[in-house]
């Protein structure tokens, strides 16, 4: 057993740097070796993924697509996490967040475009926010646990919108389950766009402006968390609600706050999916982000600062594995699943299975340079 | 001369960059009792966990009866004839005392013909030593004082030579003391040896023979004990003269501030604990509440400040009407008031010990202006009056960026009574204000009490140290079993009087 070192002596950038790089490394060397049993040369896959999440324009537009959605939700977590509450239900309050971008988007339609906008977010984060509410309420209140009622609460949404999507909302011109299309004048302009106003061009990218969204969320995340009352009262309720009691902070008003706000981060994904990409509620649109963004906030140590580098990585691989998958037959689209559980596995789960070796041995070795 | 029973010789270790044993040297005697005495952080109990193979030392050597061991585990220890009384007692609540003895011990299962003979054995102990300890009885109905001897049992019955116990007394009423000294006593009488970890330098003084103290990780005294005071050990502790009696003048006694009318409280459970108390408190005055933890007393802060529900009856700050069943003010509202609280356990409820010291500096005050305008936090305010907070109540380090676990326990208690005494408050509930505190700061701690009463502040002071409460309570309310047992002026009273109120017997 290694002795347990004390906190104080690391410094942080081992506990938040060199930590979360080992673990990464150690998941990507055991997917190296999945490849490698499939049958293909690991060192060509990461080739594959270095260049089809970098290597051309149309490829690293894709990869901060898929960045977008992962911070959205990956803030999400971080939110719920600094008042201890485990909110797996990204995923639904992604889904009712996309609902309320689109009811809302398009009764307000005849407005300008930036009102339109603006409304269509409020959409999203009143929708997710009160899909979390409940939730939260059943946990503050009832003391039901958010991690069961948060999962059902996934099924709850997915069933509903099923049956919205098939039944009250679906395009009726059309057997498919999606919703009609919103007027294209109120659609997020796209980097395709923007680029053309440079004279690139390309092919297509669902890369849009969601993206400078997606960078303001952090800084809200950011300052509401460590520079609020409101986030000091969050975090006093996570670290220890006895205490929150004594100050006169109230643990059932915090539990809610912090699942709505939760809940409206992760309505933000709507956003991105329905004003800038498919322009309509198209069915199962969240595509498991919710669940990912658990994963993003972990190894983001639920700072922003961390979250984005995650979620980066995490379009990395998302993008990047696809384009393996299209070059490498033995690679299917769930060999790239398996990879990203082993990378959850590894900065999540077993999040702290070397921590104390590499502390101590930062300790240590920073402790014998300063005695000569 | 004869080879002592316990060795140590230059033992080290350090924990990162703070060296908590520096050189050790230690000889004990068989069959003294041995005190080891110091403040909290000195060492001490590093120290004892390197001889009871919890934590290994860096470097040195630790021999018994003149033969070097190697300490991996407590079982090596055990084995070498060292048994520890924790402060925390290591027995499974639910299990007769027999059980917890036989528990692990070993390494095979005791039944039949084995376990009657285990009990005959443990019979003669009892015997011997006069533990008076049913065997059959489950622990958990037994009283804190019987507890220790259970796991003084325990030791003699795996073969222990040497005792050390880790404040012994921090939990005992008076006369649970002089039991467990008498015990004590007479394992010295048979021949064992006690090693004896305290702060107290009363029970140095009554028990042993000689004495070690211990400062800053070092071994900085020697002696025998008839040939040193309290005084003197005080001084080697802290590294200075210390005041052990207070500068306290007479109380100038106003009006009553604070009233409490036939209040019962519940706990969490659903137990009656608080039973239809009265008390009232006059500004410039300290009431002590004396009594044994879980009479009652943490209920009732808990219900006064507003953590807890009133079941019944009222709480009347300057006459007006705070608290009832229906009614309770939260404790924001009561801070308004002007009562504040230094809650009895810190890490649990005073602090957020996971935050950094200048965030708990205003913990409970973070909404009010000058540390937040329009609900954002002004985190340039709050440090610079967070740094002038610690310079005043010599909070080390004075570090307000510095995660509050980082801070030893004094420091920690500073952090707290700086925030709470700082808002200048009509009437301060204070509990265990120096329970794992330091002399140094102790002295410090109570004097600023002393000057908050004399101040006009009307305070309640619930400890469980007697001392304490005699030193600083102008009037001095016993709780037992929920109810206010008795109420002395401080003047004339005795701690006797107390420690028979405190156990229910007077």
């Amino acid at each position: 057993m290694v002795a347990a070192v004390d906190k104080s002596k690391v410094p942080w950038w081992v506990s938040n740097l060199i930590v979360p790089l080992v673990n990464l490394t150690l998941a990507l060397l055991v997917s190296a070796l999945f490849i490698f049993i499939a049958g293909e040369n690991p060192i060509q896959a990461v080739k594959l993924i270095i260049y089809g999440s970098f290597g051309y324009l149309d490829g690293f537009a894709y990869t901060l697509y898929y960045t977008t959605n992962f911070v959205f939700t990956g803030l999400a977590f971080a939110v719920a996490f600094h008042c201890r509450l485990f909110n797996i239900g990204g995923e639904g309050q992604a889904y009712i967040g996309g609902l309320g971008v689109f009811l809302v988007a398009i009764n307000v339609s005849f407005l300008p475009v930036p009102i339109v906008w603006l409304l269509a977010i409020a959409g999203a984060v009143v929708f997710g926010a009160a899909w979390a509410f409940i939730p939260a309420y059943l946990q503050a209140k009832r003391g039901s646990h958010v991690v069961i009622t948060t999962i059902m609460f996934n099924f709850i949404a997915s069933s509903l919108m099923v049956f919205l999507l098939v039944d009250v909302i679906r395009d009726m011109k059309q057997m498919g389950p999606h919703t009609v299309a919103l007027p294209k004048e109120i659609w997020f302009p796209t980097f395709k766009e923007f680029a053309a106003l440079f004279g690139i061009k390309i092919r297509y990218s669902p890369l849009n402006i969601s993206f400078l969204l997606a960078i303001a969320a952090s800084f809200f995340v950011w300052f509401l968390v460590w520079k609020t009352k409101w986030g000091y009262e969050m975090r006093a309720v996570g670290h220890n609600t006895q205490a929150a009691i004594y100050a006169g902070i109230s643990p059932y008003k915090n539990i809610i706050i912090a699942m709505c706000i939760s809940g409206g981060l992760a309505g933000l994904l709507g956003i991105n999916e329905i004003l800038g990409v498919h322009h309509k509620i198209v069915a199962g649109f969240p595509a498991g982000y919710g669940f990912t963004g658990i994963a993003v906030a972990l190894m983001g140590r639920n700072h922003p600062i961390g979250i984005f580098p995650a979620a980066f990585l995490f379009g990395i691989l998302y993008q990047g594995g696809s384009e393996v998958t299209f070059d490498m037959p033995n690679i299917t689209r769930y060999m790239f699943v398996a990879v990203q559980g082993v990378i959850i596995l590894f900065s999540g789960a077993l999040e702290n299975l070397f921590r104390p070796q590499i502390e101590s041995f930062f300790v240590n070795t920073l402790n014998r340079k300063a005695k000569i | 001369m004869v080879s002592p029973i316990l060795e140590l010789k230059n033992i080290n270790k350090s924990f990162g960059h703070v060296q908590a044993n520096k050189n050790i040297n230690l000889k004990i005697t068989q069959g003294t009792i041995h005190g080891i005495i110091g403040e909290n952080g000195a060492g001490k109990s590093t120290l004892m966990s390197i001889v009871y193979g919890l934590y290994q030392a860096d470097s040195g050597t630790i021999s018994v009866s003149g033969k070097e061991i190697k300490l991996k585990s407590p079982r090596d220890s055990i084995e070498s004839g060292i048994g520890m009384v924790h402060q925390h007692f290591m027995l499974v609540e639910n299990f007769t005392v027999i059980e917890n003895i036989v528990l692990g011990f070993e390494g095979e299962f005791v039944f039949g013909e084995k376990l009657k003979k285990a009990k005959q054995d443990l019979k003669n102990l009892c015997d011997t030593y006069k533990l008076n300890i049913d065997l059959d009885s489950v622990i958990s109905d037994l009283s804190v004082g019987f507890r220790q001897r259970v796991e003084i049992l325990k030791s003699l019955y795996r073969g222990a030579e040497i005792f050390i116990l880790d404040e012994p007394t921090g939990v005992l009423t008076p006369q649970e003391v002089d039991e467990l000294f008498k015990i004590l006593r007479s394992l010295k009488e048979e021949g064992k040896t006690i090693v004896l970890i305290t702060h107290k330098l009363n029970e140095i003084m009554d028990l042993t023979s000689e004495v070690s103290v211990m400062r800053q990780g070092e071994v900085v005294g020697h002696t025998k004990t008839t040939d040193t005071n309290k005084e003197k050990l005080a001084e080697m502790m802290v590294g200075r003269s210390v005041l052990l009696r207070l500068n306290k003048a007479e109380a100038k006694l106003g009006d009553v501030v604070f009233k409490v009318e036939n209040l019962t409280v519940k706990d969490d459970l659903g137990v009656t604990r608080v039973k239809n108390v009265n008390l009232e408190i006059r500004s410039g005055e300290i009431l002590g509440l004396a009594g044994v933890t879980g009479n009652g007393q943490t209920e009732l802060l808990e219900a006064l400040s507003g953590i807890r529900k009133v079941e019944s009856g009222t709480i009347y700050l300057n006459d007006e009407k705070i608290s009832d069943k229906d009614n309770l003010l939260d404790p924001r509202e009561l801070k308004e008031k002007g009562l504040a609280h230094v809650p009895e356990d810190r890490q649990r409820m005073g602090l957020v010990t996971d935050f950094k010291a200048y965030e708990n500096l205003i913990f409970g005050y973070h909404d009010q202006e000058p540390y937040s305008k329009s609900s954002i936090l002004k985190d340039n305010d709050i440090l610079s009056y967070s740094k002038k907070v610690m310079e005043e109540y010599d909070v080390r380090p004075r570090s307000p960026q510095l995660i509050t676990s980082n801070f030893s326990g004094g420091n920690q208690q500073k952090i707290i009574l700086s925030r709470e005494l700082n808002e200048n408050p009509k009437i301060l509930l204070v509990g265990q204000p120096t329970r794992g505190v330091d002399i140094g700061a102790i002295e410090f701690i109570h004097q600023r009490l002393i000057d908050m009463r004399d101040k006009g502040a009307a305070i309640l002071l619930v400890s469980v140290e007697l001392d304490e409460v005699l030193s600083l309570s102008d009037r001095i309310l016993v709780m037992f079993d929920g109810n206010i047992v008795g109420e002395r002026i401080n003047k004339d009273v005795t701690d006797r009087e107390l420690g028979l109120l405190m156990a229910g017997v007077a």
